[in-house]
């Protein structure tokens, strides 16, 4: 965990100041609604459907459990008893009163937290692999690099009016776990031929209205020169970005118009002109922002205990969440454990006040004070002893949050829709419930194995529809809710863009023809194929025929 | 032109002069367009010269003149338009201008810290702005993480590791 010093301090501290002052200004009449508008949104304050909404940052998805309890203590003061856990690994706040933010903000600054630039046209909180740190599979740990680019990014006094938002995303591993190639920026760690750690670099990934996957740009950028070729990209985009039509202005249509080649080009131009030096990373600042992140205190262990092989074969309920909600973690004796926020009771990504301190509590005890949240929307205790799992899927049993579904169909990404959001078409949540109450017999949820369903209310894809195995993005047709389903969407390292199955379906017809999906593809299954897989060697027509045929036998016979 | 420069609101001589109008009298601020077209009729004038350029237009096609000019403008239609923070810092650091950086058009207290850290020195606010006011978001700082070529030193050489 990163520790602040004075000079972070400082600066959030400060900003609290200017947010309080300029929110003054805006309620006294002295500041337009157009002019106010860009200042609460780098400070992810929108006004919503119901109330205003607040998006706290979580830099790369890393909350202390004193953080934790501070989430806590904002939904029950501030809002009505939970927060919301999006995809950009943040939390959201549906209810707060536009007056009372400064002092949401304040608290906030009293844990280390802010809101500084959730929203708005700027560099957005930066992202990464929800098992940073503790994955095998990791050249190295990301998140001293996402702590950097935090820092460089805050208040970037040339980024901060970008043409649109602008979201970078960072890895260290060779599985992508954190949807890096939909970014605007993405940064794989990799080695050259002489085995020295640098960057992979991809710009111009990002769904919404026109979904893209990222472009590579260059092959191994050194890690010393991470800020200075980040500043000469943003340049570029800064100065040469569309700004005439918001649909047309993120970097991904620049990248698009412009050929990455030739982006890359201009990219390489800047960067050969610019005063490199000034942004050097220097090993010893390095190994400063290193310095300040707390580690574990881990214990040498040999492999798993003893009393947790036991339990494994004494309790069916704890083995299935230990195989579905657990992962490997890079020391012997150590797991890493997702809590699904996908349970029947409550929306996608919610968790209430009472929740997140327990969670903090468990954490403390079990976890190294440490809680992660995954852009799936669900938490991680990221260090797990062995000898701790039992008593920590107890706890978490009690708090209603082992649900064992980690990674199936029930494990949906979902944005919160007509309940919530402005924007939307259609409601989300709803369909997500529906989704649940539908598919509870676990050993069938097993059968299918991994399925990533991601739905949006609109196509502002803030559920990654696009990317989704199945795909659901909700629109309106003359006031009624539909939703258009896509197959075959990935956001792993093999990402690639869902295929339209066919016209909008009615909201009662979603679950059914979910389930008709499943039925083509356990028919055709080979082996221990997923979803995926099959639908790639099939492709879509079995599937199509199977919901739309049948439509058209039902028209016929009706 | 009423214009904040350095820390102060003081009324200065220069005049913003559209591309049809008659020259006046004293220091005129024309457009880039203009300054290519009628330079040597500019330069042999009585008055100081100053060019003001828009988001769209490249610093570099001043980068040869920047000695003859005590004063380049920097056009911000809508404050949300952000294209001349980068010229600002591009004439600064790689141009190594020295005169005058003044922000013209829809100038609004609550961007001046980032215009000033970008190397722009004089703000000419929007019409019927609160220069007093706004003189006091210069300092709404006192940190900052970027080297950006103002005077500001970046927190991390300030922590000592550099
Ligand atoms: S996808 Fe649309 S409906 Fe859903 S949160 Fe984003 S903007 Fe709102």
């Amino acid at each position: 965990m990163y520790q602040y010093d004075n000079y972070d301090q400082t600066i959030v501290d400060e900003r609290v100041a200017q947010f309080r002052d300029q929110t003054e200004r805006f309620l006294a009449g002295q500041l337009a609604d157009d002019e106010y508008r860009p200042l609460r949104l780098m400070n992810g304050l929108y006004l919503q459907r119901h109330a205003p909404m607040l998006r706290v940052a979580i830099p790369y998805g890393l909350l202390s459990s004193d953080q934790l309890r501070m989430l806590a203590h904002i939904a029950r003061k501030y809002d009505k008893n939970y927060g919301h856990f999006s995809t950009r690994q943040n939390i959201q706040y549906n209810w707060p009163r536009l007056e009372q933010v400064p002092d949401i903000l304040a608290d906030l600054a009293s844990v280390q937290m802010h809101a500084i630039q959730t929203s708005g046209n700027c560099i957005r909180n930066v992202t990464s692999d929800h098992l940073a740190g503790v994955a095998a599979d990791e050249i190295e740990d990301p998140r001293p690099y996402c702590e950097i680019l935090r820092q460089w990014s805050t208040f970037h006094p040339e980024f901060s009016y970008l043409p649109r938002k602008f979201k970078i995303a960072v890895t260290g591993a060779t599985e992508d776990r954190a949807a890096v190639a939909v970014h605007d920026i993405g940064f794989y760690m990799t080695r050259n031929d002489t085995g020295e750690v640098g960057f992979r670099v991809l710009v111009g990934g990002g769904l919404g209205r026109t979904p893209y996957i990222g472009a590579i740009i260059r092959e191994f950028l050194p890690k010393r020169d991470l800020l200075s070729y980040s500043e000469a990209i943003l340049r570029v985009y800064n100065r040469f970005g569309r700004r005439d039509n918001k649909y047309k202005a993120r970097i991904k249509i620049l990248v698009n118009a412009l050929g990455a080649a030739e982006f890359a080009t201009r990219v390489e131009d800047e960067w050969q002109q610019m005063d490199r030096d000034a942004l050097t990373l220097t090993d010893a600042a390095l190994a400063d922002i290193k310095r300040r992140f707390t580690t574990p205190d881990y214990q040498a262990f040999d492999g798993d205990a003893p009393a947790f092989a036991a339990k494994l074969g004494e309790d069916a309920a704890f083995k299935r969440w230990v195989s579905r909600n657990t992962h490997a973690h890079k020391l012997p004796g150590y797991r890493a454990v997702s809590v699904s926020l996908k349970t029947p009771e409550r929306p996608p990504g919610d968790a209430t006040d009472a929740q997140m301190d327990t969670l903090a509590d468990l954490a403390e005890r079990y976890s190294a004070a440490e809680i992660r949240v995954t852009h799936e929307q669900n938490l991680v205790f990221a260090d797990v002893a062995t000898q701790d799992l039992y008593a920590l899927w107890q706890g978490l049993d009690a708090l209603g949050l082992a649900v064992p579904n980690i990674g199936t169909l029930t494990d949906m990404i979902c944005c919160p829709g007509l309940d919530f959001c402005a924007l939307a078409n259609a409601g989300s949540i709803p369909i997500a419930a529906d989704i649940t109450n539908a598919f509870n017999d676990y050993d069938y949820l097993y059968d299918i194995g991994e399925l990533k369903i991601k739905m949006s209310g609109c196509m502002n894809a803030c559920g990654h529809h696009h990317v989704g195995h199945i795909g659901i993005l909700g629109v309106d047709k003359k006031g009624v809710e539909f939703y258009q389903l896509t197959l075959g969407g990935s956001a792993a390292s093999d990402a690639v863009l869902g295929d339209r199955l066919g016209p909008a379906l009615e909201k009662e017809r979603v679950v059914p023809v979910i389930r008709s999906l499943l039925d083509v593809y356990l028919e055709h299954r080979q082996e221990d194929e997923r979803f995926l897989d099959t639908y790639r060697r099939i492709g879509m027509t079995p599937f199509k025929d199977r919901v739309y045929g049948a439509e058209d036998e039902i028209r016929r016979s009706a | 032109m009423k214009v904040i420069k350095n820390n102060t609101v003081v009324n200065d001589a220069w005049q913003l002069v559209d591309d049809g109008a008659e020259l006046p009298a004293g220091d005129v601020i024309v457009s880039l367009g203009r300054w290519q077209q009628e330079r040597d009729a500019l330069l042999a004038r009585d008055g100081q010269v100053g060019v003001a350029l828009t988001g769209d237009q490249d610093p570099a096609a001043l980068a040869d003149d920047l000695d003859q000019l005590p004063l380049i403008g920097l056009l911000f239609p809508k404050f949300t338009d952000g294209r001349n923070y980068s010229s600002a810092r591009l004439l600064r650091e790689r141009f190594g201008y020295k005169g005058e950086l003044r922000a013209l058009g829809n100038v609004l207290r609550d961007q001046l810290f980032y215009m000033q850290r970008c190397g722009i020195d004089a703000f000419a606010l929007a019409e019927g702005r609160d220069a007093d006011a706004a003189l006091q978001s210069l300092r709404d700082f006192s940190k900052v993480y970027q080297d950006t070529g103002d005077s500001a030193t970046p927190v991390w050489r300030l922590r000592g590791a550099v």
